[in-house]
C-alpha cells in the first residue's frame, strides 16, 4: 500500500567553492500529484535532488521525505525510487544485473526485476550489456531501478530527455498513473512543453532560486490577457474592474489582464454593453515560463552550469 | 548487520557480473606460474650450469626447502600486483562509472558501502592467492621434479609460506582498495599500482639495503613487509643467492610484524577515504 509521502524542500542552500547554485529554495512536492521542478540546466534542479536523496550535502536548509533525511530511512527503495542521470551504470554489466546488484542491496526479491523490466519494456534488452543501450533504453533502465522497491515517491532528473514520442506518451501515462494512485511524482526538465500535459504542479527554479511555485492552472492563468472594446470604454473598465480584472487603456481598445475571453464577454453581457472587438491575446504558456526564466544579462555562471547540472 | 551482508552481497554481485575479476585471475596463473617454472629451473642443477661457468661448476649453495619456496613464493613475487589491481578498481570503477551514485541510494550509509568493499576486496584476494599458487605450485613443482630437485611440499616451512601467501594476497587487495577510494581516479590509481609496485619500490629495497640506517626502514615498504610475512622473497634473499650483492644486516621483521605492518597501512588508507573522499558529494 501507498504511504502518503510529501517530498519537502525548506530553506535550501548549496555553495560549491564559489559559487552559490542553491538560495533558500523551499517548496513542497505532494502525494497523488505529478510536480515539475522547471528551470533552466544550471539552475539548481539537480543539486537540489541529489541533496534530496543524500548523495550531497546542503550548505544550509533540509530536505525531507515525510519528515525523514533519505539517510536515515529504514528502507529507502521503498519509500523513495529515483533516477538522476542516464550515465551511472557500468558499460560491461547487463540492465538485469545492475537492477540485480541493487535489489540484493536494499533487500528486494529478485522476482521484482522481471516485472520492473517489463513495466519499462526492456524485457528482451535486460540481458545485453548496458554498453549497447540507446539513451532512451538507459532512461528506461533509470526508470526501472526507481521503480524496484515499488516506493511511496518518485523522483526523476530529466526523465523525457531521449525519449522517442512514443515513448514521451508511454512515460507520460506511466506517472500519471502512478500519481493516481497516490504517489508523489516529482520530476525535472529544461522543457516546461515536455512535461506540460504531465503536471499537476510547477517548481519554476532559477539561478538557485524559486521564482514561480503553484498549480499549473495558475500559471496557465498568469498568462491570461484579452483585447476588448466597446462604445462605452468607461462603463467597459468599471465592470471588468469589479469582476477583478486588471485593465489597462491601450492603442486599439483596452488591454485586460485576469480574465479570460469567456469571461470577459460574460461580464460585458451581464453590464449590457456590446462590444466592438474581442480577442484572445495570450502569451503561450512556454513564453510565460522562458519570461520567468530568462535573464535581463547574459547568461553568465557557466561555472554554475558545471557543477549544478 | 542485515545491511552489512546485503551490501557485501551486492559488491559480490558486482564483481561476478563483470569480465575482469577472471581476466585478472588468468593474468595471475599465466604471470605467477611462468615465473615459477623459470625460477624453479634456474635453481636447479641444470640451471646452474647453464647459466654458470659451464659443465660442472657447482650449483649455488642453497637449501632444498629455501629453493623450494622462492619458486612457490612467486605469487608475492610477482603476482601481488593482480589483488592490488582488483582492490583498486573495485573502489575506482564506482567513481569511474557513476555507479557510486546507485549504489549509494541502495545503502546511504557508506560506511557499509566501505566495510562490504573490504570484505569483498579481502575474500577475493585469498581467491587469487589460490589461483596465484595454483600457478606456482602447479607449474613450479612439476619442474623442480623434473630437473631431479625435491618439490618439499610436504614441509612445514612450505606450507607455512603457501598459508602466509594467502594472507599476503588479501591484505594486497585491501591495499588496493583503499588506494583506489582514497584516489577516487581509475587512471591515477593504475598508473600508481604499477608503477609503485614494478619500479619504484624494488629500487627503493634495494637502495634502502646498502645502508644499516635505511634498512632499518626499508623493512618497513609493503614488499619487504610482505616478504617478512610470506617468509620468502627474491629481493630478501639475494645475499643467499649472489654474495656479492651489499647488504646491510637488518635483522628482517618477523612473519607476524610484516603481516602488522600491511594491515596498518590498508587500515590507514581505509580510514582516510572514509573521513575525505567516502563523504564528499557524489557526483
Amino acid at each position: 500500500m501507498v504511504t502518503p509521502t510529501p517530498l519537502t524542500i525548506d530553506s535550501l542552500t548549496k555553495v560549491y567553492g564559489e559559487v552559490t547554485a542553491l538560495r533558500d529554495v523551499s517548496f513542497q512536492a505532494a502525494p497523488g500529484r505529478v510536480t515539475g521542478f522547471l528551470g533552466p540546466n544550471g539552475a539548481g534542479k539537480t543539486s537540489t535532488l541529489r541533496i534530496l536523496l543524500g548523495l550531497n550535502r546542503a550548505t544550509a536548509g533540509s530536505a525531507l521525505i515525510d519528515g525523514q533525511r533519505y539517510r536515515d530511512l529504514d528502507a529507502p527503495f521503498h519509500r523513495v525510487g529515483s533516477s538522476l542521470s542516464v550515465d551511472v551504470f557500468h558499460p560491461g554489466r547487463s540492465g538485469r544485473n545492475h537492477l540485480l546488484t541493487l535489489a540484493i542491496s536494499a533487500g528486494i526479491s529478485s522476482a521484482r526485476i522481471d516485472t520492473v523490466l517489463d513495466m519499462v519494456g526492456l524485457s528482451e534488452a535486460g540481458r545485453r550489456a548496458v554498453g549497447g543501450y540507446s539513451l532512451g533504453m538507459r532512461q528506461r533502465l533509470g526508470l526501472a531501478s526507481a521503480l524496484l522497491g515499488d516506493p511511496d515517491a518518485l523522483v526523476l532528473d530529466e526523465p523525457i530527455n531521449g525519449l522517442d514520442p512514443d515513448g514521451i506518451r508511454w512515460m507520460r501515462s506511466l506517472l500519471r498513473s502512478l500519481a493516481a494512485e497516490g504517489r508523489t511524482v516529482l520530476l525535472s526538465s529544461h522543457v516546461l512543453s515536455e512535461v506540460q500535459q504531465t503536471v499537476d504542479d510547477v517548481v519554476v527554479i532559477r539561478h538557485g532560486r524559486v521564482v514561480f511555485d503553484g498549480p499549473l492552472a495558475t500559471l496557465e492563468s498568469g498568462t491570461s490577457r484579452v483585447r476588448v472594446d466597446a462604445a462605452d470604454r468607461a462603463a467597459l473598465t468599471d465592470a471588468l474592474t469589479r469582476a477583478g480584472a486588471t485593465v489597462e487603456l491601450g492603442s486599439a481598445g483596452l488591454a485586460v489582464l485576469g480574465l479570460d475571453v469567456a469571461r470577459t464577454g460574460e461580464v460585458a453581457r451581464d453590464a449590457g454593453l456590446a462590444l466592438t472587438h474581442l480577442s484572445d491575446e495570450s502569451d503561450g504558456l512556454e513564453s510565460v515560463f522562458l519570461s520567468l526564466t530568462a535573464d535581463a544579462a547574459p547568461p553568465a555562471p557557466a561555472a554554475a552550469e558545471g557543477s549544478a547540472a | 548487520m542485515t545491511a552489512l551482508l546485503r551490501a557485501t552481497a551486492s559488491e559480490f554481485a558486482k564483481v561476478f557480473s563483470l569480465k575482469s575479476w577472471w581476466l585478472l585471475g588468468l593474468i595471475m596463473v599465466v604471470y605467477v606460474g611462468f615465473t615459477a617454472a623459470a625460477l624453479a629451473f634456474f635453481f636447479s642443477d641444470l640451471g646452474a650450469q647453464l647459466a654458470g661457468a659451464g659443465p660442472g661448476a657447482p650449483a649455488p649453495e642453497l637449501d632444498p626447502v629455501v629453493a623450494a619456496n622462492l619458486v612457490y613464493s612467486s605469487v608475492t613475487a610477482v603476482g601481488l600486483v593482480i589483488p592490488l589491481l582488483f582492490g583498486a578498481l573495485l573502489a575506482t570503477t564506482e567513481w569511474r562509472h557513476g555507479t557510486l551514485t546507485p549504489t549509494v541510494l541502495a545503502q546511504p550509509r557508506r560506511g557499509i558501502v566501505l566495510a562490504a568493499k573490504a570484505i569483498v576486496a579481502a575474500a577475493m584476494g585469498v581467491v587469487y592467492g589460490v589461483v596465484g599458487l595454483v600457478g606456482s605450485v602447479g607449474l613450479g613443482a612439476p619442474v623442480l621434479a623434473a630437473l631431479g630437485e625435491p618439490t618439499a611440499l610436504g614441509e612445514p616451512e612450505v606450507i607455512a609460506v603457501l598459508l602466509r601467501t594467502l594472507l599476503a594476497t588479501a591484505l594486497w587487495s585491501l591495499l588496493g582498495l583503499g588506494l583506489g577510494a582514497l584516489l577516487t581516479s581509475q587512471i591515477a590509481a593504475i598508473v600508481i599500482v604499477l608503477a609503485f609496485t614494478q619500479f619504484v619500490e624494488p629500487i627503493l629495497r634495494l637502495v634502502a639495503s646498502v645502508w644499516e640506517w635505511s634498512a632499518s626502514i626499508g623493512r618497513f615498504l609493503p614488499g619487504s613487509a610482505t616478504d617478512a610475512l610470506v617468509g620468502a622473497g627474491i629481493l630478501s634473499s639475494l645475499g643467499a643467492l649472489d654474495p656479492s650483492v651489499p647488504s646491510a644486516t637488518v635483522d628482517a621483521l618477523l612473519w607476524w610484524q610484516g603481516g602488522l605492518v600491511l594491515a596498518a597501512l590498508a587500515a590507514v588508507l581505509l580510514v582516510a577515504a572514509s573521513l575525505t573522499t567516502m563523504r564528499r558529494d557524489v557526483e
